[in-house]
Parts: structure tokens; sequence; C-alpha cells
């Protein structure tokens, strides 16, 4: 607890310590339980989703040899390693041009940032909708665009939202850090360039991969935006499964989600361990 | 257009500098007020002054990290006008060190050189040389993090020093060492200057600090350079009340000027003190407490100025004893070598006390 | 060993004589001012096109007029679409997501409250597992969490199964209000219990023992201490639950079927199937207000930076 004081000033007695923990365990029951069953039902030899049936791994095979699903992966993929990067970079660009200088227009500037965070997905679905209707033919002048296979439209969405949180995220840490060090570094013979790569990117480049990281997983986990913007057979991940869902319920649908559970999860955990080893140098003061 | 580094020429000059800082809702705050100031090379120099007097503001024009808004300031007669930091000749040690966190001591120590496109191993030598000025050797792999505040401090040291700079730049460095590790430093500090013979420019609200290292000492107050002189000038003859308060302790006595020669203490009494300020113009007349005698009532030798009172206070402070006097018209503080309890003044006990008009000084403000 | 200091490019100067006059350094002031704002260039033009003018897009839209084919098109500006929101059916989904996201967000503080308490009573290696046990839900995939209600929620599903074992009558809760409901705190519960985490950890639990010092029960001194300086977080999860709920389209979609639609399901509604553009952007504009409110209230009630 803050402030050190004993434990068991904070912690009720008697019955209502009891009623607190059996609350306690209870919500994390009904966070898991869910999931839980869903892995296990995976497994289940049977077309319903209620009895057990049996143990199989049909399911799986069935995942891994069905082409749309697999074509879907690979949209998901390709969409959220190009606007990662994009985002990432506009986002520390902006994060940059906000914390280190000052220049007319910054509030407003600052203020638009924060819309996407903020905006419901719904409605940033139908702005990007009836953008890209309304301007498909100017992007049609600008060579190597192809508006049609919804790839483009899926990456300029992504990037759109994306850059205010890798923004967010990189402004954080770079609040922290000591300003005094990059002017030691103009006073070491430094120019701006040199400071930022030597001095101030080291330093804010577990930000910087936070940023990425939150911006891989709301790319991936997008699905209103997404089934907008994207073209028939073009479709990402969590569109397809949306669709799959929308038609009928197949187990096949859970073994694709026990997979996208199981990488999620994974990603979760490796971000978490990234995250300690980088913050490990600040935690030898 | 490399300036010399040789013999007895100015070091740092600035002539007329003066900073404002404005925001656009028309607020303006002068911090540096028309600053005047040659440092001469190879001098320990500090510039002295409670917080928000300028002196930091005038060492960042000087470093190059802000801009004069009028004023110039050259450092071995070059002029620096609007060069950025990386263009100056001279070196910062800041007071937080900044340290880059990310490198070792020795890639810290070695960043000016490698900016500067010093081949590989004249690098290596050099790092070798400021690292061991500073001992800190054994450390060179360790992390700033890994290191105390006194050691990060020496390596700050080091990573300007390598650079040997025309000058070098201190913004109170000392100021978040205990203070045993502080009065060390501040020894090996003026060791270091003297042994590497680069000018110092040392900025400081300590004024015990100041005295203890510098050659020559400019006392600032919002934003002006009240007195720039050597330390013992400043302390014995300092020239407007705000250096004669800031330095040590002091009594004043106020009084008028009579002539050039001579001045009129409120109560009447003359006293033989040459002053340049116009006649009938109030002034105060100075004295440190140990430079004032207590004596019985009577017992005061004639050449010295007398003045009568009675004591209020006696504190025992060990190695002296400090009397309170009170005087019809205002309150002396006087400092005595610690006498037996038979020879020490009481409370209620009429005295005179007494002081040489050669230990005063006019000060005006 | 002297070492060449770098060669100065100073253009401006010719003479070595007094040199800065007064506002010179704005100049460089300017000139640093100039490189910040190029920094931050391709970041602006990006969202100007990509989410400033798709909004300026709806906005017009809403005004703008719908061809008997169902095309949107940019003229002849007017309000009809704003009128329609008067109409029964959008009233109706309009009230029905406002009672739904505030009961989703009440029934989420009841259950995250005592549970945040719980794991700030912990110690920190217990804290930090708890909470990663927290976050690995927030950080999976939202609609795979949905989804799997559906399953249990099916007519042969487990908690269907269950609750006719328990007799509470008829299990099929699937496709009502209460499924969507029961989604919606599913789905937010998280992000109702960080905030509340990071305040009640924040709180100074001195003061609580000076409330116990002056005779104050436990409960006494969690009303009059606690609570009030842990409703920064109140009122921070309060925003994150409400704000989605309000606006959710993937929840009622896969729990609520085609009956329990909310303003989300409406403006897709109207954007797929209806071919209405003006009211679907209208619809979209006014939720996007909503919003805008609970953030300005959220950062009037003293919240930090999201």
């Amino acid at each position: 607890m803050s402030k050190g004081v004993a434990k068991s000033t904070a912690e009720p007695q008697g019955a209502s310590r009891w009623l607190l923990r059996g609350h306690s365990a209870a919500v994390f029951a009904f966070f898991y339980a869910p999931i839980v069953v869903l892995c296990v039902f995976s497994f289940n030899d049977s077309n319903a989703v209620g009895n057990w049936n049996g143990f199989t791994l049909d399911w799986y095979s069935d995942l891994f040899a069905n082409d749309n699903i697999q074509s879907s992966i690979w949209v998901s993929v390709k969409v959220c390693v190009v606007s990662t990067l994009i985002s990432v970079v506009l986002g520390t660009a902006g994060a940059l041009a906000l914390e280190r200088f000052r220049w007319w227009g910054q509030k407003a500037f600052d203020a638009v940032l924060y819309l996407p965070i903020i905006i419901p997905d719904v409605t940033m679905a139908v702005m990007m909708l009836v953008f890209f209707s309304e301007t498909a033919s100017w992007f049609d002048w600008i060579p190597g665009v192809n508006l049609q296979n919804g790839l483009e439209k899926l990456v300029f969405s992504h990037v759109a939202f994306n850059i205010s949180f890798v923004s967010v995220v990189v402004r954080a840490r770079l609040a922290i850090l000591d300003a005094s060090m990059e002017e030691a570094a103009a006073d070491l013979y430094a120019n701006r360039w040199q400071a930022f790569r030597r001095v101030t990117l080291p330093q804010i480049m577990p930000g910087v991969i936070g940023g990425a990281l939150l911006a891989v997983t709301i790319s991936l986990d997008d699905v209103v935006v997404s089934s907008f913007v994207s073209a028939v057979g073009g479709t990402p991940l969590s569109v397809y499964v949306f669709g799959m869902l929308r038609k009928g319920v197949t187990p096949l649908v859970n073994s694709v989600s026990v997979v996208m559970l199981a990488a999620s999860m994974a990603f979760v955990m490796a971000s978490l361990v990234i995250s300690r080893a980088t913050g490990s140098e600040r935690e030898e003061r | 257009m490399n300036g010399t580094t040789n013999g007895q020429g100015p070091a740092v000059e600035l002539a007329g500098v003066v900073k404002r800082f404005g925001d656009r809702s028309g607020t303006e705050v002068t911090a540096v007020d028309h600053i005047d100031l040659t440092v001469m090379d190879g001098e320990f120099f500090s510039l002295l002054g409670p917080s928000g007097c300028g002196k930091t503001t005038t060492l960042r024009m000087v470093a190059g990290l802000e801009l004069p808004t009028a004023g110039s300031i050259r450092i071995h007669g070059e002029e620096m006008g609007l060069r950025p930091p990386n263009k100056r000749p001279v070196n910062t040690v800041f007071q937080s060190y900044a340290l880059f966190p990310h490198m070792t001591v020795a890639a810290n120590v070695g960043f000016g050189l490698e900016m500067r496109k010093v081949p590989a191993s004249e690098r290596k030598d050099l790092i070798d040389w400021a690292i061991d000025l500073v001992e800190m050797g054994s450390m060179a792999h360790r992390k700033p993090t890994q290191l105390s505040g006194g050691q990060q401090q020496r390596v700050a040291l080091a990573r300007a020093l390598v650079n040997r700079p025309e000058v070098l730049l201190l913004d109170e460095p000392l100021g978040a060492l205990d203070l045993k590790l502080r009065q060390q430093m501040q020894f090996e500090l003026k060791n270091l200057q003297r042994e590497v013979g680069i000018t110092f420019v040392y900025v400081t609200h300590d004024q015990e600090e100041a005295v203890t290292m510098s050659d020559r000492i400019g006392v600032m107050h919002e934003g002006r350079l009240l007195q720039v002189d050597t330390p013992e000038a400043i302390y014995e003859r300092p020239t407007t009340r705000f250096v004669a308060d800031f330095i040590g302790q002091t009594n004043f006595l106020e009084a008028t000027v009579a002539s050039g020669e001579e001045v009129v203490l409120a109560n009447g009494d003359r006293l033989r003190l040459s002053s340049d300020q116009p006649s009938g113009s109030s002034v105060a007349v100075t004295v440190r407490p140990e430079r004032l005698t207590v004596h019985r009532r009577g017992e005061a030798p004639m050449d010295r100025h007398c003045v009568e009172g009675r004591v209020e206070t006696v504190t025992y402070l060990g190695n002296a004893v400090v009397y309170g006097i009170g005087v019809d018209w205002m309150h002396l503080e006087v400092r005595c070598p610690a006498t037996l309890a038979g020879d020490r003044r009481d409370v209620g006990d009429d005295v005179t006390v007494s002081f040489e008009p050669d230990h005063a000084a006019v000060v005006t403000g | 060993m002297p070492v060449e200091a770098p060669p100065g490019d100073a253009p401006e100067l010719e003479d070595t004589t007094e040199v800065a006059t007064l506002g010179l350094e704005h100049q460089a002031e300017r000139a640093k001012a100039r490189q910040g704002f190029l920094l931050g260039l391709p970041t602006i033009v990006y969202l100007l096109i990509f989410f400033v003018a798709p909004l300026g897009f709806v906005v017009a839209y809403s005004f703008a007029t719908r061809t008997s084919t169902g095309r949107t098109e940019l003229r002849d500006f007017n309000l009809n679409a704003y009128a329609r929101l008067g109409d029964d059916i959008i009233m109706t989904v309009a009230w029905r997501s406002l009672w739904m996201a505030v009961l989703a967000t009440l029934i989420c503080l009841v259950l995250a409250y005592p549970l945040a308490y719980f794991i700030s009573t912990r110690s920190p290696a217990v804290r930090n597992m708890l909470l990663v046990a927290v976050m690995i839900p927030f950080w999976s995939n939202f609609l795979i969490r949905t989804y799997a209600w559906r399953v249990l929620l099916d007519s042969d599903g487990l908690v269907t199964q269950g609750l006719e074992l328990l007799g509470l009558g008829d299990g099929r809760i699937l496709f009502t209000s209460n499924a969507v409901i029961l989604g919606l705190v599913y789905g937010y519960l998280p992000f109702m219990v960080l905030p509340l985490y990071a305040a009640i950890e924040r709180v100074d639990w001195s003061l609580v023992e000076g409330a116990r010092d002056l005779y104050a029960s436990g409960w006494a001194a969690f009303r009059r201490v606690v609570w009030p300086l842990s409703r920064p977080g109140v009122i921070a999860g309060s925003m994150l639950v409400f704000v989605p709920s309000f606006g959710a389209y993937v929840t009622p979609a896969i729990l609520g079927g085609n009956k329990e639609g909310l303003l989300g399901s409406y403006i897709v509604l109207q954007f797929l199937s209806a071919r209405n553009g003006p009211v679907g952007s209208a619809v979209s504009v006014v939720v996007l207000g909503v919003m805008l409110v609970s953030t300005l209230i959220y950062f009037r009630a003293g919240g930090k930076n999201l």
C-alpha cells in the first residue's frame, strides 16, 4: 500500500474480509470461465456447442486447411505490419514536435491528436467509409495506390487511429526525460540529429516499442472500422470471424478463437517481458 | 579562429548583456539587466547570488543554451553572437550532471570527442587521461545509474574537461552532495583547476563555497552585477548593503555623507571614512561582528570609535561568544573569541563597543 | 594538447564589437519553432487528410440529400436527417442505448470496486500478478471474448443448462437485452478495474489510520475517507465503460441478434441496408457529441490524461 501503512488497517476484518476475497475470486472466475470453456469446446467432437462428445483435433486441422482463413490471416498481418510502421514513425515525430518545441498551432494539433482515441469506432468506421467513397476518384490519380483491393484503405484507416495511441505512449516517456540531457549533448558538439539519435532515441525506445505493441494489438483487434473499409476477399481475420459468427456458429469458430486468443496472450506476455527488461535499467537507480 | 589559451588575456567578456523573458500575454521578466564582466584567462571566477538573481541565466548565455536579448559575449576575443552551443569552445557541467544513462562512463566521457570526429585511438588516450584526472579509473565500464552522486559529478567533470574547452562552465555542481563531500569536492575542484589551467566560471548561491574556491567573485542580485572583486575585498570592502549582508554576517550603522572624507552617524557621531557618494546622501557604515570589541563602560581605548550600549543577549558558541548589544538607536552583534566565564560580560551590563574606522566600509543601498 | 574547437558558422557577424541588438534572439527562436513545425508536419497533414476530412464529410453528409436510389449527394443541404432524429424508432434505440450503457457502467462499478480494493491490499508481488491476470483479457481480442459468451449462452450452452438446473426458468437469455448487458459488462470490466485500482492505490492510508484514531468504524472510514478520495478513479472508469457501451455495435450484433440493437447497430443499418447516409451520419454526429461531452465532464472532474 502507499505510504507503507500496515495492511491490517486497510484490509477489513471478520466477515467482510471473506466477503471481499470471495467476491474477487468470483470476478476472476467471471473473467476466465468463458475463455476456458471456449478452449475446452474447441476440442469437442460435435457440431453442437453444448454437450461434450469426445476429444478431437479436427477443428484445428480444418482451420489450417481453410484457405479463406489463411488468406485473412495474411491480410491481417500485412495490414498490421505496414500500419504499425507508419504509425510509429508519424506518432513519434508528432510526440517530439509537441514535447520539445513550441510553435504556432500546437494546441490545435494537440487536440486533434487526442480525438482518434476517444472517438467511437462506429463513427470512425462511418467516417472512413464516406471519405473513401467520396474521394475514390482523387486517389486514382496517385500512382501505385489502388483503393479497390481494400488493403490500402485498411492501412490508411488503421494508421489514422494508431498515430494517436503511439504518440500518447511516446509523449509520456518524453515527459519524464531530463531535458538537460539534450542540452548536454549540444554542449558536447552534437547537432540536433546526432543528439536525437544518440541521446533521445535510446531513452524513449521503451516508449516507442510500447507504442508499437499497442498499435499492433489495436490493429489486429479492430472489427468495425475494418469491416467498413475492407473489400470482398481482402478482409482481415477479425472481420472474417465476425462474418462467420453472423452466419451461424460452427465449432470451427472455436478453434479460430482459441488460436487468436493464444496469439494475443503470447503477445501480451512478450511485451511484458520486454518492458521488464528495458525498464530494469531504471530500477537500478 | 583558435582563441588564445595562454597568458593573461581576457577569457570571457560580457558587454551590456541583457536577457528578457516574455510570453505572448505581454508579461516580461528581465532576468539579466545589463551586465559587463571580464573573466581573465586561467582564473577561477564565481558568480554568486541568491536564487533568481540571474547567475544561471548568465552562465547559460555564455554556453549558448540561451541567447542574449542584447549585448555581446566574447570568448578569447571572439564574438559568439547567435552561435548554438555545439559551435562554442566551452563546455558545461550541469547541476543535474545530465549523464547519459544508457552509456558507460567511458562512452559518456568520450561523447564530445566522438561528435568532433576525433580518431578512436586518440579518443581512448584522452578518455583515459580525463577519467584518471578525476580518479574514476576503476569505474570506466559502469553505467551512471550504478554510481553515487559524488562519482557522477566527477564523470560529468571529466566529460567536460576531456574536450579541453577554452572555458569550463559549472552550474552549481555541488548542490546535491552532502556537506562533507561538498567540502572535499571544493578542495579537489580548486586543485584541478590549477593543475589543468583552464578558466573556470562557477555559479553558486553558497557564499562560503565561492569565498573558498574563487580567485574573484561577481555578486549578482536581481539581474545586476553588484560587485566584482577578490573574496577578501568583497568581504572587507563591500560596496553595497546587499553584498555586505549576503557574505557572512555584518552590522549596519545608518549614516549620512558629510563630505568625501567624513560621514555622520545617526547619533551625531562623526567618522573619518571615505566614500564617493555626494554629500547628504544616505548610506550605511558596515562593520563585521568580529571587528568589534566589547569593553567595560569607560575602559575603551581612544584611537577607536566607540558606542555605548547594554548587553541584551549572550550566546556561547564553543569557539566564540556572540553578544547582542542594544545601542539606543539600534542593535549590534559582536563576535569575540571565547573567554573564560569570569571575563565575559553578562546580560544587562553597560558596555562600550569599539572598532577601528579602517575596518569599516561605507555601503549604499 | 589543445584540440581545435569546430569552425563556427556565424554568418551574421561581420564586426566583432557589440552585435546582438534587441530582439535578435527571436530570430533563433523562430528558427527553432519552424523546425518543430516541420517535424510535426507529416503527422499533421496525415491526420488532416485521413481524419479531419473524413469527419468533415460525415458532418456534411448529415446535412446532405438522399436520392431515391439511396445515394447521398452533397447538394441541397437541409436538416431533414436531424429532424428524423425525433422519430420513435431512433428515440427507442437511443433510449435503449442510454439505459443499457448506464446499467452496464453501474454493474461494472459494483463488480470492479471490491476487486480493485482487494488487489491494492495485497503485497506488491501478488499485486502485480493479479494486475497481469486482469490485463490479459483486456488485451485479448474483444470479438473473441464476446463470442465466448455466445457459446455459453447458446440454446444448449453451459450457462443455459446451468440456469435451467437452478430452476431459474427458461435459461435462454441469448438475444435478449440481458445478454447484451452481460456482454458489455464482460467486455469493458477491465476498463473499470484499472483506473479504480490506480486511484485506490494512490490513497494516503495514513488518513484512514487517522480516521480510525478518531473513533471511526471501518465502514465509516471507508465511506468518509477512501470513497471520496477514490472518486477520480470512479469517474475515469465510468467514462471508459459508458462511452464505448453507448455506441456499441459488436456486442449487440453477436449477443443481441437483430432485436436488441443499440445506436451502433442502427448506424450500421443505415449505411449498409437502409442506405440512408444522411440519417446514419446525423446519428454518428450525435454519438460523437455525447462522447465529447462525456470527455469534457471527465476532464472537468479533474481527470488526468488518458
